[in-house]
């Protein structure tokens, strides 16, 4: 062996000359690798495959020239990206290459930034300084971030862009369903500008329960919230039978009640379906509550709970209580106090108590709770954190009780336990986690939600936007939200307006709803006899619209009082209400108004002004507009309508003064005046 | 010797390259790491030769072999790149008579990036199969096969085309739904009351690839920006030129050509199966 050895060596490095070639030989072999690697490499493979795509195209030359051979790079000091994906995603910036279906030579879709100012991997993630596509693409050793799935994408959108965008459903629905859902009220989530999120899914407090409910329906109800409303936001926090026991009789036992809140019957619950429905309907109680049909559709809108079974969770009592007024039970409840008399109290209790299922509490018998069962209750209670939502007396809201996210996408993938089966990826664990959050491990605490799978996709989408780099961006390159303010309306028309609810339809000042019109110029648009009379009796504006302004039985000095305050405080500083006469205006411009409404900007095709003739469906009718707008308003409002309503639907037509005066005097003669004079008579 | 015990654990995350469970693995064997590498090949191959086994395994029986296949819902859905389609997509197997089939093993195929939950599957008692389908990341349409196989063997195919749509088109659909969709969509629903019928000159729906097609889209953008009296069409179409931005407007272009059925020629590529 050793001679063989020797000998070998005698062959090769025996003779100097001979073992300079041999080591010549070698070095050339070793100095030919580097050039042979990059000879080989992936993005040149990409590249020549290119070219004999776009060889046979009929724009050919001008690819060509556009295109550019070797490694190519965005680099953006600013954002830190290093992308050298356009190395094999030749065709990226190629406006003709639309119709090119093969990977990687695609031209990217129109988006609204520009590809050398951001690059690719601030939205698509992966590597961008790799070059091949293992590395640029999946996960490696050294790099965790792989490229973000499609339907993903909208995360990267957030981590700049703060509030919602009409371009990004899929991200709005995730951040709607992270306070939606009261997923803020366990985990912390801190925005970058400083901000907690803050959940609007307004839980309701369980100090008082007994007043309100039974011992079984709570059983019920803890065993699984969706078997008594499908739409509950409560998530099953799959509890055992004699948890459940404990858990109710402790509510029971720890519930104090309201001072105040009537405990007798103050009207028998009157048993007429006909009446009840009709007084649902015209309190327009489904504007916000929804009811399943018979066709197992929700009907109704999600601002109040569902009350498909609402007659087997309240007790007759409460729910007059609660119909005659609301803010006796609950001060900060969305639902108005409505000024029911006692006839319609006992008609609508008796109408929703009607609304149950024998089913559900069929099985559900419950012994006198022991005291060692109720002390077992209330361990439970604060173990499952139910204080983090409901405000249980007695019981201090936990903090921190769930991990925080304010960070969740950045999450190291080494800090991750995931399932058999999962993909190891950021995405993935969090939608599982979602998904079934107890698989995870036995002990966790996290309930189960009854999400879809787009809704667990969107909440994956927001909940990977709040990332690090979301959180340390510089203020420059951010777009912030715009937050509600907490505007509240002073005096005794404040104190009425929150009586009444406004808020919760009505926005005013960047605070309240969006089901109903905002308001907050309503003082220089409407004429105050409208007002005074639309109160009193809540016409309809729009013939299409299914959510209306219920009447609240005001009386006159209510009226009086919201009207007044409305008209002095609800102005535009640019429409003097007082500038334009509300009437008297010369023929011949009401008649060049009334061609300009049916020819030149065919109103007719939205709005009403002769209910013989016309049929738009769209915008409110106009029969008697002008006993309703100011014409100051009706002047602005053709002159630019977005000025006046951001966000409002009507197109602005760049109207001269001359077609806006006008149309201003034919809208203003639409008194109504037939139905007003049938009236008189 | 517990080697048998931690080495599956120590291949799955070697395979997919996940530091995390590779050093609890590490730090909780013993072994050295030459061993280790003999281990994790050995049962590489075995995890291989496994999940082949497992393949063949959940691919069901049929009992019954068909005539025909057809769609019975879910085709021209629209839906985001990437995401779920908004309703299962149903196909159903018939016999000779016309009857619907139980038994009969379906298979759905797809461009790559396409997945579907389940990608095969037998007929139910009513003769169909549903599954779930996630569309693939580029925009643009995507042509999906459900095939089953007849008595004689032979593959018989149906084919469904779906709409996948990019951040532009996504962007026009809203705006489509805020602005034009009450008068465009004949069709009502619960929250929005149609107001086509109340038109005397009746809108073209957006889905009306026949006509909509040849208009081109400097047009298409003109009747947007400038109503429709700028190409002598009804003045029921108002300007949206001062309310909507140029963006939003070819967004709602790109939206139409995305919709339009037949399809436009720029709506960009159909992604078949290779």
């Amino acid at each position: 062996m050793k001679e063989k050895l020797t000998s070998l060596w005698q062959r090769l490095f025996g003779d100097p000359v001979r073992a300079f070639g041999i080591v010549s030989l070698v070095f050339l072999v070793s100095l030919a690798i580097a050039p042979a690697k990059n000879f080989f490499s992936e993005w040149r493979h990409y590249q020549h495959g290119y070219l004999r795509m776009i060889r046979n195209r009929s724009d050919a030359n001008t690819l060509q020239r556009h295109f550019q051979g070797g490694i190519q790079q965005i680099w953006i000091p600013d954002l830190g990206v290093v992308d050298r994906c356009t190395s094999c995603h030749v065709g990226v910036k190629e406006a003709t290459l639309t119709d090119v279906s093969t990977q990687p030579f695609r031209k990217h879709p129109v988006i609204p930034h520009n590809l050398d100012q951001f690059g690719c991997t601030i939205c698509h993630r992966g590597q961008g300084a790799a070059t091949t596509v293992a590395e640029a693409h999946n996960s490696t050793l050294a790099w965790e971030q792989p490229i973000l799935p499609a339907k993903y994408i909208e995360s990267s959108c957030g981590e700049c862009h703060r509030g919602p965008l009409l371009g990004t459903p899929v991200l709005n629905q995730g951040r709607n369903i992270l306070s939606r859902y009261g997923c803020v009220h366990c985990h912390t989530v801190k925005l970058a500008d400083g901000s907690v999120m803050k959940a609007d899914d307004d839980p309701p407090s369980l100090s008082h329960i007994a007043d309100k409910t039974t011992r079984e329906w709570i059983y019920a109800w803890l065993k699984d919230p969706q078997a008594y409303a499908a739409t509950a936001t409560m998530p099953n926090f799959k509890l055992s039978d004699d948890d459940v026991r404990d858990m109710s009789a402790f509510l029971m036992a720890n519930s104090t009640p309201v001072p105040g809140d009537t405990v007798t019957l103050s009207a028998k619950p009157s048993s007429d379906p006909a009446a009840g429905t009709s007084l649902y309907g015209e309190s327009f109680c489904a504007s916000c509550h929804a009811v399943q049909n018979a066709a197992g559709n929700m009907v109704g809108g999600d601002v109040g709970p569902e009350l498909t079974r609402v007659g087997n969770k309240v007790k007759p009592e409460w729910l007059q209580a609660w119909l005659r007024n609301p803010r006796t039970y609950d001060l900060e409840t969305a639902m108005p106090h409505y000024r029911f008399n006692d006839g319609q109290v006992a008609t609508l209790s008796g109408f929703l108590l009607a609304k149950a299922d024998s089913d559900l509490l069929a099985n559900v018998h419950l012994e006198a709770a022991t005291p060692e069962q109720i002390a077992h209750g209330k361990r439970l209670v604060s173990d499952y954190g139910c204080a983090s939502c409901h405000e249980i007396a007695g019981i201090k809201k936990p903090e921190n009780f769930a991990p925080e996210l304010s960070r969740i996408g950045s999450k190291p993938i080494t800090q991750l336990i995931f399932l058999p089966g999962m993909q190891h990826t950021l995405p993935d664990y969090i939608a599982g986690k979602i998904k079934q959050p107890r698989a995870f491990s036995p002990g966790l605490k996290m309930p189960q939600y009854s999400f879809t799978p787009a809704q667990i996709d969107a909440l994956t989408t927001a909940l990977l936007a709040l990332n690090e780099r979301s959180a340390t961006l510089p203020p420059s390159l951010t777009v912030p939200a715009t937050p509600d303010t907490d505007y509240q309306p002073a005096g005794k028309a404040g104190k009425l307006m929150t009586d009444l609810a406004c808020f919760s339809c009505h926005r005013i000042n960047g605070h309240g709803g969006s089901m109903a019109p905002d308001l907050t110029w309503e003082g220089s648009s409407v004429q105050r006899g409208w007002l005074v009379q639309f109160f009193k009796n809540p016409g309809t504006l729009r013939p299409a619209l299914i959510r209306r302004m219920p009447r609240f039985n005001l009386t006159d000095a209510e009226t009086n009082e919201l009207t007044d305050y409305i008209m002095t405080v609800y102005q535009n500083p640019a429409v003097d209400r007082d500038s334009m006469p509300l009437s008297g205006y010369p023929q011949g411009q009401v008649e060049l108004g009334r061609q300009l409404f049916y020819g030149k900007y065919s109103c007719q095709g939205c709005h009403i002004v002769d209910s013989k003739s016309d049929k738009g469906y769209i915008g409110p009718t106009l029969t008697s507009v002008g006993s309703r707008l100011t014409a100051a308003w009706i002047f602005q409002w053709m002159k630019n309508p977005q000025a006046l309503r951001p966000g409002t639907i009507e197109p602005n037509r760049a109207m001269s003064d001359e077609d806006a005066h006008a149309l201003t005097a034919f809208l203003m003669s639409q008194k109504g005046g037939g139905k007003q004079e049938a009236a008189r008579k | 010797m517990n080697l048998n015990r931690f080495t599956p654990i120590h291949v799955g995350t070697a395979a997919l390259g996940c530091p995390a469970e590779r050093s609890s693995a590490v730090a909780s064997g013993r072994c050295r790491s030459g061993f280790a590498l003999a281990a994790a090949v050995l049962a590489a191959i075995l995890a291989a030769s496994c999940s082949h086994k497992s393949e063949s395994a959940t691919l069901p029986k049929p009992t019954a072999f068909g005539a025909a296949i057809v769609e019975s819902s879910g085709g021209k859905q629209i839906a985001q790149t990437g995401s779920l389609l908004p309703q299962p997509v149903v196909v159903q197997v018939n016999d000779e008579q016309g009857n619907a089939l139980p038994g009969a093993l379906v298979a759905f195929a797809a461009a790559p990036g396409v997945t579907f939950d389940p990608p095969v599957g037998l007929t139910d008692s009513s003769g169909q199969v549903t599954t779930n389908v996630s569309l693939g990341g580029m925009a643009g349409r995507y042509q999906l096969i459900a095939s089953t196989f007849d008595k004689s063997h032979k593959k018989i195919e149906v084919e469904l085309e779906e709409i996948a749509l990019g951040y532009q088109q996504t962007l026009g659909r809203r705006l489509n739904d805020q602005y034009c969709d009450r008068c465009h969509n004949p069709e009502s629903t619960v929250e929005r009351v149609s107001n086509y019928d109340n038109l005397e000159v009746k809108p073209h729906p957006f889905t009306e690839g026949d006509t909509l097609n040849k208009i081109s889209d400097a047009d298409l953008t003109a009747i947007i920006s400038h109503g429709g009296p700028a190409l002598n069409k009804s003045a029921l179409m108002p300007a949206w030129g001062n309310t909507l931005g140029k963006p939003d407007i070819q967004a709602l272009v790109s939206y139409i050509r995305a919709v339009a059925d037949p399809p436009s020629r720029s709506a960009g590529p159909v992604f078949a199966k290779n």
